[in-house]
């Protein structure tokens, strides 16, 4: 069977799973649609979190840029799971204890203010639909290499899928919706590089395979020979790095803090029973998250040997571009690679010097690898239908948050708080449509920005969820002055250092310009320490949290007497 | 209220605090310490063939972090059971 037949068949067949599912958890009130009913069982909870997080970004591209990257990948894999530490002993059970809805619920009932609220309410949408918009794009990606249809096309159908999972199952439809990708995702993510894993190095477990010998007989380990073919062809060493030590460390930070700040992760925690349950859950999302993202470092060593022997040869002389690999042309109608014949040899030459002929984009990397390594068509197809469940699962999440806000926050607690039940729900299932179809236009016309908005949306969570949330737990005094003036100073300040780079004056985004030579991508870690640093001094000069709240406070610390989430 | 007094009160989030500082402690030392700032000096110890540092950078803080939070989830546990605040 061909592959575009199989990968028809195995997505669809996933489709099919996710609307079955979506049925059989169609939510029944606000409860169940922005909390899953606050029933759902640590484990599966734990899989629905690590669905939710890695979006098509870990599936698709994360592999991909480190193989690029070598050591300075890095900043991605401590990054995006560091923050769980964070978010599971700093975050997830009190907030669990809390026992509302949304972030902007605990920010506005902690700082008793409106003002607090909104603001608040603001970050969380624009937030997600900065991510949203990328997802979207994913799917168009995946269904247009693998299926043939149009990028159009195959947004459209991703949009489709995930309106009616979301609009008709809320909460508790994505929840278990996630549990089913997350299953496709790791599968897909596993095969191809346990197949790649035994081919390079004959070690079944891409983890220990990463640092054994090549399986040619040479002797000589993996990540050595990695080294020496860098060092050969211009690049720089694989396994240490180029960015200085310090924006290392101020990158891996924000990705951290912006993880642990990030509303579509943090509201997943107020859908189990218990505390208890909150700080296990999060111990098995990182456990199933670890799980790819131990996998990806593998992954991108074997990818990057194997593509450049490709295209190089074994002799690092070139190969003939007529006598060309089927990927190599595959990927060239989606101009995700090209060929500039320089010396008009015919011959095809990858280097990180004047000698390169070859423009490869790092997105393709977890996508092509199971052709560059001649796998079965099914493992093919299987990429094709574990990318797009990420892309899907991750989407269905930032759109239930924005819903929520809309619904929950917007319209209930501000402006129509003797709402019904009914009409709520109403409201929350328009407002997720409305979300997918804007979504959706940014997937089909994305903003030339989207992929700088990334470091945006981390910049942005980081420096101004984070400190509050954290205050909000840590320090029964802090007040609502401090609270919000803090959010304002970090998240302007963090913005206005990536717009300067990123948007006014790209040409200076150097590292001689940067302020102690801290990239944007690692500016939130600064905008972070703003916050704290504003919010303490503006609550030194103004009057402490009052009575209730400082009680309230105390009363999330400890476990006992954690009720269902609920709105009132 | 759920605590039995006002000193088990304090006693049990004075606790929870040194238990999170010792646990950050490590989640520091393994990515921030390991992967980054001493990443140098390690690379220079092989351990089954990977550079020590790199190792850490790319594969071993994750394995540490998830055993972080069932420590923490653990130790807690224990914890809220000793203070009588635990959930039914």
């Amino acid at each position: 069977m061909d592959v575009q037949l199989l990968t028809f068949i195995i997505v669809g067949a996933t489709f099919a799973l996710y609307i079955a599912i979506a049925i059989w958890a169609r939510a029944g009130s606000t409860n169940d649609f922005y909390v899953a009913g606050g029933g759902v069982p640590p484990v599966l909870n734990g899989m629905a979190t690590a669905a939710d997080w890695m979006s098509a970004a870990s599936f698709i591209s994360m592999a991909g840029l480190i193989s690029f990257m070598g050591y300075d990948g890095a900043v991605y894999l401590m990054g995006w799971t560091g923050g769980y530490v964070l978010l599971a002993l700093c975050l997830a059970p009190y907030l669990r204890k809390f026992g509302k809805f949304t972030v902007p619920d605990f920010i506005g009932d902690r700082y008793y203010s409106q003002t607090a609220r909104t603001v608040a309410v603001f970050c969380a949408i624009f937030v997600c639909f900065t991510y949203v918009a990328g997802q979207m794009r994913g799917v168009g990606v995946v269904f247009s290499r693998f299926l043939e249809v149009d990028i159009v096309t195959g947004v459209v159908i991703g949009m489709v899928i995930v309106f009616f999972y979301t609009v008709l199952g809320g909460m508790k439809g994505i929840t278990y919706t996630q549990v089913a990708q997350f299953c496709v995702m790791i599968f897909a993510y596993i095969v191809p590089a346990v197949f790649i894993s035994i081919m390079v190095t004959g070690h079944i477990l891409p983890q220990t395979g990463f640092g054994a010998t090549l399986a040619d007989g040479s002797g000589m380990h993996l990540l050595q020979k990695l080294d020496n073919l860098s060092v050969e062809l211009g690049f720089h060493e694989y396994t240490s790095g180029s960015k200085s030590t310090i924006d290392m460390f101020f990158i891996t930070f924000a990705l951290m803090v912006g993880t642990a700040g990030l509303p579509h992760v943090i509201v997943r925690f107020f859908t189990v029973p218990k505390v208890h349950d909150a700080r296990k859950s999060a111990g098995y999302a990182l456990a199933f998250i670890a799980i790819l993202y131990t996998t990806a470092p593998s992954l991108a060593a074997f990818a990057r040997v194997n593509m450049i022997e490709t295209i190089n040869g074994p002799e690092l002389t070139g190969t003939s571009y007529a006598e060309a690999p089927s990927w190599i042309k595959n990927w060239e109608q989606t101009g995700l690679i090209e060929f500039t014949d320089k010396n008009g040899d015919g011959v095809m030459f990858y280097s990180g010097d004047e000698r390169n002929e070859m423009k490869v984009d790092r997105d393709i990397m977890v996508l092509a690898n199971p052709e560059i390594a001649n796998l079965p068509a099914w493992v093919i197809a299987l990429v094709a239908a574990g990318g797009v469940a990420a892309a899907l699962s991750t989407s269905a999440g930032l759109l239930l948050v924005i819903s929520t806000s809309v619904s929950h926050d917007l319209l209930k607690r501000n402006f129509m708080p003797n709402i019904t039940d009914k009409s709520e729900l109403f409201f929350a299932r328009l407002a997720a449509g409305v979300a997918i179809v804007i979504a959706g236009y940014f997937g089909i016309n994305p903003p030339g920005f989207v992929a700088q908005v990334v470091a945006f949306a981390f910049g942005l969570a980081a420096s101004s969820f984070f400190p509050a949330i954290i205050m909000g737990i840590f320090s029964k005094r802090m007040n609502d002055k401090g609270a919000i003036s803090g959010m304002i100073a970090g998240i302007a300040f963090t913005a206005a250092y990536i717009i300067y780079f990123k948007f006014i004056n790209p040409a200076a985004n150097v590292p001689e310009n940067w302020w102690f030579g801290i990239s944007p991508e690692g500016i939130g870690t600064l905008g972070m320490m703003v916050n704290f640093l504003v919010a303490f001094l503006v609550f030194k000069s103004t009057d402490e949290a009052p009575e209730e709240i400082q009680e309230l406070v105390e009363s999330i610390r400890y476990p006992k007497g954690a009720g269902e989430a609920s709105a009132h | 209220m759920a605590f039995r007094n006002d000193d088990d009160k304090k006693a049990y989030w004075k606790e929870n605090l040194s238990l999170l500082a010792k646990l950050l402690f490590v989640w520091f030392v393994v990515s921030f310490g390991a992967g980054i700032i001493f990443v140098d000096a390690l690379d220079t110890i092989h351990f089954f063939g990977f550079k020590l540092g790199f190792w850490f950078a790319q594969q071993g803080s994750i394995y540490v972090f998830v055993a972080l939070i069932f420590v923490y989830m653990s130790k807690m546990k224990a914890m809220d059971k000793r203070y009588g605040v635990n959930e039914e």
